[in-house]
């Protein structure tokens, strides 16, 4: 761990000024960067400690949305009586993510821009794009094994390995960003993570001096709402791939399909065309096997990563038949 | 003075079982328990000593080749840095369970990716970590086309010891049921809590170490020769191990570094692994490819036996997962052929993990035996016991003593197995098939040479002294239960002191060996002051009962001794009798597991252990060992792999977060049963291993219940989602 200085900010436009130093991170619950940092994976000159900064409430919108401060616990934000009441998808991928005590200290924010979990990303003896530009990316001819399957790129074909921001994605959620002017702006989940492309060092549209203040999501809306997880273990691991669907049907058709998914992406994946392919029809295996062909078309895969691709097929399936009340 | 007995006959007299005390087998709490359980019991690295620098291992960032020089300069100045250490004595690797010499030196010859080439010493461990990432050094590093990484393509030797009777491929075409099957096993890192630690104190003559260790006895012998020491010069201090499962049973590269800094910098050094490091250098369990072939007549007689495995090793070491060891003897087969064959590849030495051997030998051989049950149409219950052999099929030797029988039938009652006919696909649950497995155990039983000072004070209390650890499985127990129960006297007087090379040097534990051995030590020496005591009282040993301080309606010891301390250095040797018997502990495992019909997850709805190993010597610690077996088994069943770089050989998984243990909500109610049994043969207290029986064989059951479940028959251990819908029919 490199020796860094550490600082207090107590009004944000403090704390986004503090933070447009590059080599200046704000720590929230710690428990994604203070790991990187021991591995020296990340060396900020500076941590500016954001938790006197009123983000952590939870609070109603007035359209009847609900406001999640940056700083509000994933266990605060998934225990919140309307959230489990309205928005149980996000509860259950809170709770589908890390343990209780981590969850007790990630943040919102935190949470949003955690990094991934890539092998060689955390290792800092192998070649990664991501950590180190242009040093190669040791993932493509190594163990691909946690990696994504949609939007990769040649530099890099790492996931964004949480949970939270799946949910948020298919609810419509929205990032809301302050800057050191005291500006702020708004950008939804499903653009907040960046694809690789070529600048894979980028997670997200967070610009130095950012802070993000909260996450709103919009009033609830009718469905059911599921969230599924697949993993080995069934705790504490990271996706294999995740689901997460508000699915409503009205006289035996689709009303709504929003659809996110984890574990296949740089990014909380979303395709609007798998929403425009339901919307309307009758559920049925097919159709399901149809939006899992739409949904995968242009999957491409990286070895160890292969099985991605059938079992996001599958879990598509068993969440849209769950949802739906389909006997399989 | 002294007592010694070399064990060459079974011991028939019981002679635990004719004590008052009546504490042997009880299921007493641990006596170091509250210290754990609050944090005052120090593990090595936690030991208060004064001005203590901090040291932090360099590790290689390449596989194979040399570091031509270190320039020290590069971090010297940094803050706090105290110095860089590259002597030629640091060590490359971990030495091998009972090695009892250094192992590779120097360490600036690199054979594996990580592998430790320097020591950077700094007044913080802070400072020591961050000036560790910045040390700079030269090095030639072979390319890696030259390097053997791929354990299936790398080039194998065949092991000696081979076993060839008859003719198998003959049994094979000529039998009525037969199945060859590849199954394949992944590496793993015993992933113990507790990272291995160091803290080397020199006084300019003596040199003492607390540290993780596992094996006292060896590894003073170990550490005196990676540094030119005489044993006499070198005290280790390992009063409790935060877990070992065969990872500290030789020292490994922060004890030696450690060493190597204080003697040089006179001042008390601190070296601990980070999580990291512990995966990259420590002891991984071989990855296996084993073929299993077994033909048998239309009853399901084993007529043939074919396990040969493939395992792989570092080039230098000698130690290869014995993968058939319990094959040799389990199962009948008149035609047998047995052979391993060792891959010389470069990733971190194996070596021993929890059961090494069958910890994978025997899933391979429950899967094989499942299918074959299937093919002949019995219950698999019932081919196991057709096929108990009468003696040891290939040495002809009698068995010592032999629960198989019992712990299947027990099981399978208390599991409530259904012996009918067994189709996959029978019951679901929404989702999930459900469905049931079962799996012999077997574990061979070891023993060593052990000794332990039992000193009976004029108080009437005894105090047992040992070097041997305990390393979580309730030695401090067990050990004063023996004493306790041939004393007559309750546990809280008796005091026991373990892990300390100034006291006599117990067997180390490893092996499941560690408590029939250094308890037959306890038990030699309690003899002999049973002895003196009844001379005293003037009756003959046999006659002597002593319970609660005192004989039974007679003196109280305190009065016997009348002031005078009684001691005796108890020695117990294992002799010949392993030449006459084959010794083994037994068991069976029974497990109900669900699969989800769309993403291949395996869930472990309940399972059930029936287990024969001799005497138990506290039920409660005895049980703790078997649950932990079990979910090792679940683990190695359906999660733990480490995984490893095609190009350069690293271990890529290095930390729990993603070399995946079982959790706890992997993990159901389990059930052990324990068979009552005295093994004669075994040892004088009639003891036999305990520790790792628990995961020899049952990730077989998972995966026989999985096949049940869902009709996926996986060929590759651990069974992740990926290979079961692979596997899994339409
Ligand atoms: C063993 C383990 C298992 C885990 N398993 C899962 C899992 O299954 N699913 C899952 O979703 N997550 C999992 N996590 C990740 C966990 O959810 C994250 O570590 C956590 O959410 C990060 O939140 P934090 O507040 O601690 O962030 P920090 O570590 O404090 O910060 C992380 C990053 O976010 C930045 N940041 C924090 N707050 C702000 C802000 N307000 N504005 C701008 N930038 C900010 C920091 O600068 C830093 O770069 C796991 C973590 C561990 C260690
Ligand atoms: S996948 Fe991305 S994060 Fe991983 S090594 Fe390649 S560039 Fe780095």
């Amino acid at each position: 761990m490199k020796p860094f200085d550490f600082q207090r900010a107590d009004r944000l436009e403090h704390a986004a000024q503090l933070c447009a130093d590059e080599g200046t991170r704000a720590i929230a619950g710690g428990t994604n960067l203070i790991d990187l940092m021991k591995l020296q994976v990340e060396t900020p000159q500076t941590l500016v400690d954001i938790h006197r900064l009123p983000l952590g409430r939870i609070d109603d919108t007035d359209d009847g949305g609900l406001r999640i401060g940056a700083l509000a616990t994933n266990t605060a934000t998934a225990v919140h009586e309307r959230v489990r009441r309205e928005y149980p998808l996000l509860a259950r991928a809170i709770l589908a993510g890390a343990s209780q005590q981590l969850r007790n200290k990630a943040t919102t924010g935190g949470n949003l821009c955690q990094r991934t979990r890539c092998y060689y990303f955390t290792n800092i003896d192998q070649p990664c794009n991501k950590r180190e530009p242009g040093s190669g990316c040791g993932a493509l001819k190594g163990v691909a094994r946690l990696h994504a399957v949609l939007g990769t790129s040649d530099e890099c074909i790492a996931t964004y390995p949480g949970d939270m921001a799946v949910a948020m994605a298919a609810l419509g959620a929205v990032v809301e960003i302050a800057d050191a002017k005291g500006h702020t702006r708004n950008v939804p989940v499903r653009d907040f993570h960046c694809l690789p492309g070529d600048t894979p060092w980028r997670d997200n549209v967070l610009e130095d001096g950012e802070i993000i203040t909260a996450v709103i999501l919009p009033p609830p809306v009718a469905g059911r709402q599921l969230y599924r997880k697949v993993r080995e273990r069934s705790s504490y691991a990271f996706a294999m791939v995740s689901v997460a669907a508000i699915v409503a049907l009205e006289d035996g058709r689709f009303t709504r399909a929003d659809l996110a998914f984890g574990g296949l992406a740089h990014k909380p994946w979303q395709d609007p065309r798998l929403s425009a392919l339901l919307l309307g029809k009758e559920p049925s295996a097919k159709l399901f096997d149809e939006a899992a062909d739409v949904l995968l078309d242009g999957a491409q895969s990286y070895g160890e990563n292969a099985y991605k691709i059938p079992l996001a097929r599958r879990t598509l399936t068993a969440v849209l038949a769950e949802a739906t009340g389909m006997e399989l | 003075m002294s007592a010694h007995l070399k064990q060459d006959e079974p011991d028939t007299r019981n002679v635990l079982d004719g004590m008052e005390q009546g504490i042997i087998g009880q299921p007493l709490a641990r006596p170091d328990g509250l210290a754990k359980v609050t944090g005052t019991a120090p593990y090595a690295a936690e030991y208060p000593v004064a001005d203590c620098l901090e040291g932090v291992l360099v590790t290689a960032p390449f596989t194979r080749g040399e570091i031509t020089a270190i320039d020290k300069a590069s971090v010297l100045s940094m803050p706090g840095v105290v110095a860089v250490i590259d002597d030629e004595r640091l060590t490359a690797r971990a030495a091998q369970g009972t090695a009892g010499e250094a192992p590779e030196q120097p360490a600036r010859e690199v054979g594996y990716f990580g592998q430790p080439i320097a020591l950077v010493v700094a007044q913080s461990f802070e400072q020591a970590r961050d000036a560790a990432k910045h040390l700079t050094f030269d090095y030639r590093a072979d390319d890696l086309d030259d390097v053997p990484l791929d354990p299936e393509t790398a080039g194998a030797e065949p092991q000696d010891g081979a076993t060839r009777q008859g003719d198998l491929a003959q049994a094979m075409s000529a039998a009525a049921h037969s199945v060859d099957v590849t199954y394949t096993t992944e590496g793993h890192n015993s992933a113990a809590m507790e990272p291995h630690a160091a803290i080397a104190q020199w006084d300019g003559t003596k040199l003492t170490v607390h540290a993780s260790l596992q094996m006292l006895n060896y590894n003073i012998a170990e550490l005196a020769d990676a540094l030119g020491l005489q044993e006499e010069q070198v005290r280790l201090i390992s009063r409790y191990v935060g877990g070992g499962f065969g990872s500290k049973l030789g020292i490994s590269e922060e004890t030696v570094a450690a060493s190597i800094a204080a003697m040089e910098l006179e001042r008390p050094v601190r070296v601990v692994l980070s999580r990291q490091q512990v995966f990259q250098t420590i002891m991984r369990r071989s990855e296996t490819k084993q073929r299993l072939r077994l033909s048998a007549d239309k009853d399901g007689h084993l007529t043939g036996f074919g396990h040969e495995a493939r395992v792989s090793q570092l080039p230098g070491e000698t130690f290869a997962e014995p993968v058939l060891q319990s094959s040799e003897f389990l199962y009948a087969g008149e035609n047998r052929l047995l052979q391993l064959e060792v891959a010389r590849i470069h990733r971190m030495t194996a070596g021993s993990v929890r059961a090494p051997g069958e910890a994978v030998g025997m899933p391979a051989l429950e899967s094989a035996m499942d299918m074959l049950a299937q093919q002949v149409g019995i219950d698999p219950v019932e081919l196991r016991l057709r096929n108990i052999p009468e003696r040891h099929p290939s040495e002809g030797l009698p068995y010592s003593s032999r629960k198989l029988a019992e712990c299947l039938e027990q099981g399978a009652k208390a599991f409530g197995w259904d012996s009918g006919a067994r189709q996959p696909r029978q019951h679901r649950d929404g989702e999930w098939w459900i469905g049931t497995g079962m799996a012999s155990a077997a574990r061979v039983h070891n023993v060593a040479e052990a000794r332990a000072r039992v000193t009976l004070k004029p108080d009437g209390t005894a105090l047992v002294e040992t070097d041997m650890t305990d390393i979580g499985t309730g030695t401090y127990s067990i050990v004063g239960q023996v004493a306790g129960e041939m004393l007559g006297l309750p546990m809280d007087q008796v005091l026991v002191e373990l892990g300390d090379t100034e006291f006599p040097r117990g067997p180390g534990s490893g092996g499941s060996w560690g408590a029939s051995s250094i308890g037959s030590a306890v038990f030699v020496a309690c003899e002999e002051l049973r002895a003196k005591l009844a001379s005293k009282a003037g009756v003959s040993t046999d006659e002597l009962k002593l319970k609660d301080g005192g004989v039974v309606g007679g003196a109280t010891l305190v009065e016997l001794l009348d002031g005078e301390e009684l001691s005796f250095e108890g020695h117990y040797e294992p002799g010949d009798i392993a030449d006459d018997y084959t010794a083994s502990g037994y068991g069976a495992f029974f497990a109900q597991v669900r699969v989800n019909r769309f993403t291949g997850e395996t869930r472990v709805d309940r399972m059930l252990g029936a287990f024969g190993f001799g005497r138990v010597l506290n039920a409660k610690t005895a049980r703790s060992q078997c649950l932990g077996g079990i979910v090792w088994s679940i683990g190695t069943a359906l999660t733990e792999s480490l995984l490893f770089d095609p190009v350069d050989g690293h271990v890529v998984n290095c930390d729990l977060a993603e070399y995946h243990v079982p959790v706890h909500r992997d993990v159901p109610d389990l059930e052990v049963i324990m068979v009552e049994e005295r093994d004669p043969a075994a040892s004088p207290i009639q003891a036999k291993g305990i520790g790792e029986l628990g995961m020899c064989g049952g990730a077989a059951a998972i995966g026989n219940a999985i096949y049940n479940a869902c009709g996926a028959r996986v060929l590759s251990f651990p069974m992740t989602p990926d290979k079961v819908i692979a596997a899994m029919p339409d």
